[in-house]
């Protein structure tokens, strides 16, 4: 059972959701908690993971040899990126904005150009109580997170329970780390900006075919048009929580919810539950 | 001209609210909404829209069934995973376009892709440049880039003194390419461990491409230790905290209305904001150091 945790807006609590529902979880499953967010990852802020292994994420980048290139133009002609420029007797390559698709150096036809990585972020994994714990990182100053993402996911084995933490957002970023999920809770809060942001989110996961439902968070100020169209859509509210000073504390010191409020783990478990039940039991993996 | 652009790394800090404010509070400027995945800048500034255009950016490759042989070289060799029993996922498409290159039969061409719209439209506050990314789609990058340049294009032709954008967050292509020409960034950072880590990501990236930054406190008061760990992080990298705002519920509640906190009351947050403007616009009057 792979469950991702988005939002659209950033800030309404994907991190709080996604570390106490694997802490809530983890006694008596095999729970595996990957942070997705590689441009800022927080989820070992929470969980201080024994980080036990690590990967560079490498981006393949042009490398011309002059003195085998004729000068034809012909990679400068398949790149879609402009990453690679033929001036008279000159190649120039742009790494930051090669997509590493090999097109280039497949296509030379005199075999001129090789590939070589360009490290572009890391991969980290380890051990949280019990939780297996993958997170990967940007490296400050690159743009693409996609291939750091599809690193972390490619870490992590299909067994037991798998919670993907995703950025914000609703582009590329966001459609790598929730596809392949078999649901995506959409964690909001009730204010316009919120309700704006989710319903992109919806859009986003409808078109990825994964099914949704939301948590709705910092409850209590704001408005129910959230809750109106949450009804009128068909998608379900499966946890609220409260606007709450003393959980905003907590999330302040970097405390998992269920860790500072342990009366919140039946809740978490109970949120597990409904979304079994919406994924019809999909989920042969589950039990170790 | 000045180009301020407000970015925070960590989502949910504050930035459109603030960014809001300031639309009310400045004089002489133009508004710029760079957060084209999640754009939520309109919704309290009410725009009407003058001028929608279609953003057409990249490709997306097309197989033509009747041709494909099914040799599969386009699978092999499609380094995103993107094609599938012979069909292109377009999601998952970065349109390099290898495949339409390589296929032996010339099966597969390159469709242009529209990946969004932007708008110019007019504010109670000035002209406003938004945008809205097309759903699951990329190059939101490049759309960013569509909004500043138009901003700026507004600005220099009214001979506005600002643009102010509100930035995406994250550390990524939408906010690298925001940052381009900006003279000033404001990071929005709150007193959370997340918060101050975050913030620490988006110093870097402002450091790596030389633009200034100064640093608001979004709700100081929820963990008043962390504020003081921000602001000796700050002076440690020399930055200025330009302003500490208290947690207040106005922010929520003008939200809700649709207008400007500062619009909203003249209650504590609006007059801390009042101040962030005051000391910005000073340090751009005066040249800040870099």
């Amino acid at each position: 059972m792979i469950i991702s945790v988005a939002s659209g807006k950033g800030g309404t609590g994907k991190t709080l959701v996604a570390t106490s529902l694997a802490l809530s979880l983890k006694d008596g499953n095999q729970v595996t908690l990957l942070d997705c967010d590689v441009e800022e990852p927080n989820d070992h802020v929470f969980m201080n993971p024994v980080i036990t292994g690590s990967e560079p994420v490498y981006i393949m980048a042009p490398v011309v040899a002059e003195d085998k290139c004729t000068f034809c133009g012909k990679c400068a002609e398949v790149c879609a990126y402009k990453a690679i420029a033929v001036i008279k007797d000159h190649v120039l390559t742009f790494p930051q904005l090669c997509h590493g698709c090999g097109a280039c150096s497949y296509l030379c036809p005199e075999k001129a150009i090789t590939e070589e990585g360009r490290e572009m972020g890391i991969v980290e994994w380890g051990d949280a109580e019990g939780i297996d714990f993958i997170h990967g990182m940007l490296t400050v100053g690159e743009a693409m997170a996609p291939p750091v993402i599809r690193k972390v996911k490619e870490h992590a084995g299909n067994d037991g329970i798998v919670i993907i933490d995703v950025p914000p957002g609703t582009s590329c970023p966001v459609v790598e780390a929730v596809k392949g999920s078999d649901f995506c809770l959409l964690v909001t809060e009730p204010t316009p900006f919120g309700l704006n942001d989710l319903v992109l989110a919806v859009e986003t996961v409808r078109e990825l075919g994964v099914p949704c439902g939301v948590v709705l968070n910092r409850t209590g100020v704001g408005d129910t048009k959230t809750e109106e169209y949450c009804e009128k859509e068909g998608i379900p509210i499966l946890l609220t929580i409260p606007l709450d000073m003393e959980i905003a504390r907590l999330y302040s010191r970097g405390v998992p919810l269920v860790k500072g409020l342990p009366q919140w783990k039946d809740n978490f478990l109970g949120l597990y539950e409904r979304v079994k039940e919406l994924t019809d039991g999909r989920n042969p993996n589950t039990e170790r | 001209m000045e180009e301020i652009l407000i970015l925070s790394g960590k989502g949910g800090t504050g930035k459109t609210s603030i960014v809001g404010s300031l639309a009310a509070l400045a004089k002489n400027k133009v508004l710029a909404d760079c957060d084209v995945d999640a754009a939520d800048l309109h919704l309290l500034l009410s725009p009407s829209v003058k001028q929608e255009t279609e953003f057409w950016s990249g490709q997306v490759a097309v197989i033509d069934e009747n041709g494909c042989t099914e040799c599969g070289l386009c699978q092999d060799l499609c380094r995103f995973d993107a094609i599938k029993d012979f069909k292109v996922d377009p999601v998952s498409c970065e349109g390099c376009g290898f495949c339409s290159h390589i296929c032996p039969v010339e099966a597969i061409t390159m469709e242009e892709n529209m990946s969004g719209h932007w708008f110019i439209s007019e504010t109670a506050y000035g002209p406003l440049v938004h945008a809205r990314l097309g759903i699951a789609q990329e190059n939101s990058g490049k759309l960013v880039a569509r909004v500043r340049q138009q901003a700026r294009k507004i600005a220099e032709e009214q001979g506005l003194d600002y643009t102010i954008s509100d930035g995406p967050p994250g550390i990524g292509c939408p906010v690298i390419s925001s940052l381009s020409g900006v003279n000033l960034a404001l990071l929005v950072t709150e007193p959370t461990l997340s918060g101050i880590h975050d913030l620490e990501r988006v110093v870097g990236v402002c450091r790596h491409f030389g633009v200034p930054a100064v640093v608001c406190i979004n709700k100081y008061d929820i963990n008043e230790e962390n504020t003081r760990q921000i602001e000796d992080y700050c002076r440690g990298q020399d930055i200025e905290v330009a302003s500490r705002i208290p947690f207040d519920n106005a922010v929520t509640e003008a939200l809700v209305r649709g207008v400007p906190v500062v619009e909203y009351d003249d209650g504590r947050v609006s007059r801390e904001i009042d101040k962030l403007w005051q000391n910005i616009s000073g340090m751009l009057a005066n040249g800040r150091k870099g």
